[in-house]
Order: C-alpha cells, then sequence, then structure tokens
C-alpha cells in the first residue's frame, strides 16, 4: 500500500530574478514499511522535494498525497501530518540544541503534540534508538555525546510521536566510517520492528545499496532512473546513473562527467542532461539515431510504479 | 633516501585535566613521489599527526620524536626555517576549504601569496604562475579576479590545490579534501591531484575515514586508532586483505555496491573511541574488537609482520600467532 506519494511534483523559485524549477515534475511514491533512497548531486532538488513531502514548501503545482489524501496545508492539518511523518536531519550537531539535555530534545515533540506519559515515551524512543539503558543519557548533553550517539537522539526525537515514516537527509554523511554502518542498521531494525517507513535523501549510492529496496535518481528537478536497488545499480540504464556508478572507487572504468550539476533556473532543451551525456558525446546516441531527439525532444516523467523505469532516448531505443 | 621520515612522534595536548596523548609514537617513512594513506575515526589522531609535520599545531600541544624532512628535522628548525620549508618544501590541502580560504581577498591573491612571501616570484611571474596553476586545476582564469564565495564546493578545494602547489611543493598533506562533496565533484577532484602528483613527481599524505577512496589513491596505507598505527602496508592488500580487526571494520564500513555480502547488511563497529585520559590496557582496541580473546586486556601489542616481505604490519596479537615462527 502506498504512504506517501508526490504526483507531478512541480516547485519553482525566484532566484536572481529568474525562475528556479528545483522540483521540475515528479511521481515517487514510498510504500509502507518500504525504505526508498532518493540519490543525485546538491542542487539536483532532492532536498527540495523531501521538504515538499514533508509539508515545509507548497508545490507549484501538482501534489502530495498521504495515505491517498491530498496533503491540506492548514497549521492544525500539518501538525497532525508531521506526527505520522518525521524528519531526520543530517548534521546532529546543527540540530540539536546545545543547552537542551537529551531528555528535553527528544521530549519536544510529544509536549508539542501534549501527549501524556512523557517520561515513558522518551526512555522508549532512547532505546528504540539504541541508547541503551536510556536513563544513563537522560541528563546528558549533546557536547558529551559522540557523534553516533547525537545522531541516534535525532532519531529517537523522530521516533517519540510514533511516526509511521521517516525522511532523513543524509542521516551520516557526517558521521564516520565505523559508524555509519550502525546507524543504516538501526534503520533497518525500526522497519523490522516498527513497520517504519522511510526516504532516505542521499548523495551516497552505497547507502541505497546497504538499507534501500527501491531507489531513485533524480538530476536537475526530475528523476530520470527509479527501480528496485539490485537493477538500477548492478544494471543502470540510464547514462547518469552509470556515470555516478562508474566514479565509485572501486570501479574498473571511471566516466567522470565535466562540470558541475547545472542549474535550476537554464534547464536545457531535449533530455535535460543530454550537454553532459556520456553516450551522446561518444557518439553512441547518433549511431542509435537518437541524438537529435536527446537534443530536442524532452522525456515524459516517469510513473511512481514500483517497477523499473529511465527517462532516456537511448536506452528506450 | 626518504622524503619524510617519522620516529617515534607522539602528541599531547595539555588541558586542566592532566596530558592528553593525541599521538603516542609513530614511526614511518615517505619514498618520494610515495603517496601515503592514513585512516582513522575521529580522534584517532590523524589530523594531529598531520597538523605536527609542518608544526601547525597550538601551544598547548606538545610534540616529541623526530620529524626528518629531506633530513632535516622540523621540531629543531628556527622559525625563519620553519616559515621556508611551510609551502615551499611541504604545503597543506585543508578539509573545508570553505573556512581555509579567506572571504575578503581574491582567489589571485591568495594563490599568489606564498610565492611572493617566499621570494620565488615577482609580483608579474605571480600573476602568470597564478593563471597557470588555475588552468592546471581546470578553474577558467577568470575565476582569478573572484572571492571564494562565488564558487562552489568542488572549485573552492580546486583553489585549495592551485595554493598548495603554488611553490612547488616535495610534499604535499591532503586532510580530506574531498569529503563534502558530491561523488562526481569528488571524482574530478581526485583525478586531479591523481594526475598532478604523477606529472610534478610530489609526495603525498592524504587523511580521510573512507578507505576505498585511500586504496585508490595511495600505495600504502596506515590505519590509526588511539594514537597509534595499528596497520600498514601496500594499498590494496591492507583494504582488500586487512590483518587488523579495526582495519577490517573500516574497510567493510563502505559497501561495494553489486556486493551480495552488504546487501540490506550495513556494517559497523559497536562502541565508541576510547577516551585518550583513560585507554584500555593491553590491545587498545580489545573493549571493541569483535575477535578478542582473554589475553587482548593485557598483551602488549606492537606492529607485527603481517605478510612474509614485512611489507605489511599489523598490531595484532593473532598476526604474531599467524606469522611469526
Amino acid at each position: 500500500m502506498t504512504l506517501l506519494e508526490a504526483r507531478d511534483l512541480h516547485v519553482g523559485f525566484a532566484s536572481h530574478g529568474r525562475r528556479a524549477r528545483a522540483v521540475d515534475g515528479v511521481n515517487l511514491a514510498v510504500g509502507e514499511g518500504e525504505i526508498v533512497a532518493l540519490v543525485g548531486e546538491s542542487g539536483c532538488g532532492k532536498t527540495t522535494l523531501a521538504r515538499t513531502l514533508l509539508g515545509l514548501e507548497r508545490p507549484t503545482s501538482g501534489s502530495v498525497l498521504y495515505g491517498g489524501a491530498p496533503l491540506a496545508y492548514s497549521s492544525r492539518a500539518l501538525k497532525a501530518y508531521r506526527r505520522e511523518v518525521q524528519l531526520v536531519l543530517q548534521d546532529p550537531m546543527g540540530s540539536l540544541n546545545p543547552r537542551h539535555t537529551v531528555y528535553e530534545a527528544v521530549a519536544e515533540g510529544p509536549r508539542i503534540h501534549r501527549l501524556t506519559g512523557e517520561r515513558e515515551l522518551v526512555a522508549e524512543a532512547l532505546s528504540r534508538a539504541g541508547l541503551r539503558p536510556p536513563e544513563r543519557f537522560l541528563d546528558s548533553f549533546p557536547h558529551q555525546l559522540s557523534g553516533g550517539q547525537r545522531q541516534r537522539v535525532v532519531i529517537a526525537g523522530a521516533l517519540a510521536l510514533n511516526p509511521r515514516l521517516l525522511i532523513a537527509d543524509e542521516p551520516v554523511a557526517s558521521l564516520d566510517a565505523s559508524v555509519r554502518g550502525e546507524i543504516l542498521a538501526l534503520l533497518l531494525r525500526l522497519r523490522a520492528d516498527l513497520g517504519l517507513s522511510a526516504l532516505v535523501v542521499t548523495h551516497d549510492l552505497g547507502l541505497a545499496w546497504n538499507i534501500a529496496d527501491r531507489v531513485a535518481v533524480m538530476y536537475l528537478g526530475r528523476i530520470v532512473e527509479t527501480g528496485p536497488v539490485e537493477q538500477v545499480l548492478t544494471a543502470p540504464s540510464h547514462p547518469y546513473t552509470q556515470a555516478l556508478l562508474s566514479v565509485l572507487p572501486e570501479s574498473p572504468a571511471p566516466v567522470i562527467l565535466a562540470g558541475e550539476p547545472p542549474d535550476a533556473t537554464r534547464v536545457p532543451g531535449g533530455c535535460r542532461f543530454h550537454p553532459r551525456c556520456q553516450v551522446l558525446a561518444g557518439g553512441a546516441a547518433a549511431e542509435a539515431g537518437v541524438d537529435s531527439a536527446c537534443r530536442s525532444q524532452a522525456l515524459t516523467v516517469l510513473p511512481a510504479s514500483p517497477e523499473a523505469h529511465t527517462a532516456c532516448h537511448y536506452a528506450a531505443r | 633516501m626518504s622524503l619524510l621520515e617519522l620516529r617515534d612522534v607522539a602528541v599531547s595536548y595539555r588541558i586542566p585535566a592532566g596530558e592528553v596523548p593525541a599521538v603516542r609514537g609513530v614511526s614511518l617513512s615517505l619514498a618520494p613521489g610515495e603517496a601515503l594513506g592514513l585512516a582513522g575515526e575521529s580522534g584517532s589522531g590523524k589530523s594531529t599527526l598531520a597538523m605536527a609535520l609542518l608544526r601547525l599545531l597550538p601551544r598547548d600541544a606538545e610534540v616529541t620524536g623526530e620529524i626528518l624532512l629531506d633530513g632535516e628535522d622540523v621540531l629543531a628548525m628556527k622559525w625563519g626555517r620553519l616559515r621556508a620549508v611551510r609551502w615551499a618544501s611541504a604545503s597543506m590541502v585543508f578539509q573545508g576549504a570553505q573556512h581555509a580560504l579567506n572571504p575578503v581577498r581574491r582567489i589571485e591573491d591568495q594563490i599568489a601569496e606564498p610565492m611572493l612571501v617566499h621570494g620565488l616570484a615577482t609580483p608579474a611571474e605571480a600573476k602568470r604562475r597564478v593563471a597557470e596553476l588555475l588552468e592546471q586545476v581546470g578553474l577558467p582564469a577568470w575565476r582569478a579576479r573572484g572571492y571564494s564565495h562565488e564558487l562552489s564546493g568542488g572549485q573552492r578545494q580546486r583553489v585549495m590545490i592551485a595554493m598548495a602547489l603554488a611553490c612547488s611543493p616535495r610534499l604535499i598533506i591532503a586532510d580530506e579534501p574531498t569529503t563534502a562533496l558530491d561523488v562526481m565533484i569528488q571524482a574530478q577532484v581526485l583525478q586531479l591531484m591523481r594526475s598532478l602528483i604523477a606529472e610534478h613527481e610530489v609526495s603525498l599524505i592524504m587523511i580521510s575515514h573512507d578507505l576505498s577512496v585511500l586504496a585508490s589513491m595511495c600505495d600504502r596505507l596506515a590505519i590509526m586508532y588511539a594514537g597509534r598505527i595499528v596497520e600498514s602496508g601496500p594499498a590494496h592488500e591492507v583494504f582488500a586483505g586487512a590483518s587488523h580487526p579495526y582495519s577490517r571494520a573500516l574497510a567493510a564500513a563502505f559497501p561495494t555496491v553489486g556486493d551480495p555480502a552488504s546487501r540490506l547488511a550495513p556494517q559497523g563497529l559497536g562502541g565508541d573511541p576510547p577516551d585518550p585520559l583513560h585507554l584500555p590496557t593491553g590491545c587498545s582496541f580489545h573493549p571493541r574488537c569483535p575477535v578478542a580473546g582473554p589475553d587482548c586486556a593485557s598483551a602488549e601489542v606492537e606492529l607485527w609482520p603481517a605478510n612474509p616481505s614485512g611489507s605489511h604490519t599489523a598490531a595484532c596479537v593473532n598476526v604474531r600467532s599467524e606469522v611469526a615462527p
């Protein structure tokens, strides 16, 4: 069953007098008990998409559906929504108040929602997040904890409201290698124990391989390839996904794309990846007779269904 | 002769509660043109060690041992000599380029500064050299007149590399040069570093907690834990066939995409790095070690040979019992 869905979502901003199309037509669904990785480079729109799914940004057009019903933007409706869908931020040092104890940090959610049994909720959330026994941590301040423990406190803060879905933005990017696996294992355990779904926003393909069921690769406001992790990450069909995988440290033949991720105020015509595409530049697209389509013919928005899909003229030939 | 040789280097920080040992006796050598990767968790002492090489640590840090750069002890150098060595013989690429660059000075002035300070170039020559360096690191020449806030993270890191190359040093120390960068930008920066090092025959010490990145860049790897090197050897041997359980945990932390063993099975290492004021007895790693035996809490560990030639060493009692005659 689909829990959270983006339907033909567009989010735009004014940027230096121009219009930035940060999210430019996205269909995406997260099912119950499912972990989906949203992968892309800085500036591809993945964080804007996540914020819009949380109701923190309003879509320019299209809609966010939770449990099949469109999101309502009244403050009462959003408050109820955020009990169910919780955000886990990167950089726990930045998202925890240095002058609040662990207890206060985790109790904030239950207080806002006026839940009873605050102490029990906090203790249970801490122990679910792997901080055991919880009593040992209640009175600690963030600076007394290690990086991994801080990230567990942030996760406990989200768990205290008993949500059904976590949206985690780079949950391990600022953590040490040794702690990284522990936090990822925690997300998998929460899914197993509580049936908790997750949308994990990351630029780390190894993370997707470690914990996600499905992956969606985003480029310049659109999802360019999506499908089951095994299929997309071992047999990628979009040249962009192929390039991202090829630059992982142990890969034999890296395809290093030149330049920075492009500008959402200047989305190229045709396939939006064509100015950097190695398949087009290498002549393979011309051989297949799709090069003019690559340059001039826009691609349709991929559906949110669980099967593998690719937005590429060359892959579709 | 080695370009850099460390003999029993130790660094401790003086704090009100006592002396905190951050680096506890590190010996290693680096040949000209060689690339060494230094890996470990936060608090393992890897950045402290790197900063100690050029005496960049704050005053409350005490450094002992010998740091021989081209045979000359950095720790015994007079201030003027040390200034001459910094940038010109050995330079540093810091992590977090947005904080390491001066926000109110033009890019070209920052790159030219070490050349002018060291009297290696006239202002006109420095200007030409800056243009040349920017081209080498793949930045358009017009960026020279700009400021660091106008650049992306990858571009700032390229500026840092241009600065490090400016005085043609023989050694570059790079502390997490690609952390916080996107995968594609990381690949661009690493490719650039690789080609510049090969072209200029520079030696490199690269620090990271990502073993897979280090293994792809370096000839040799040294793994640090609680202020000591616990394993050292040829990069691929250490990465793919680590002898120390801590190195194995670090190597497994970054999965190989496509490897069925890591699919839906993230691997971490339980516990936290030890408190340097209260180090565990015996092998410092034993409280977190998945294969610790009854003797590990009391055994004195040192780097024992882990392969027949002795080019690979590890400080684990299991290695001693396996390879020792």
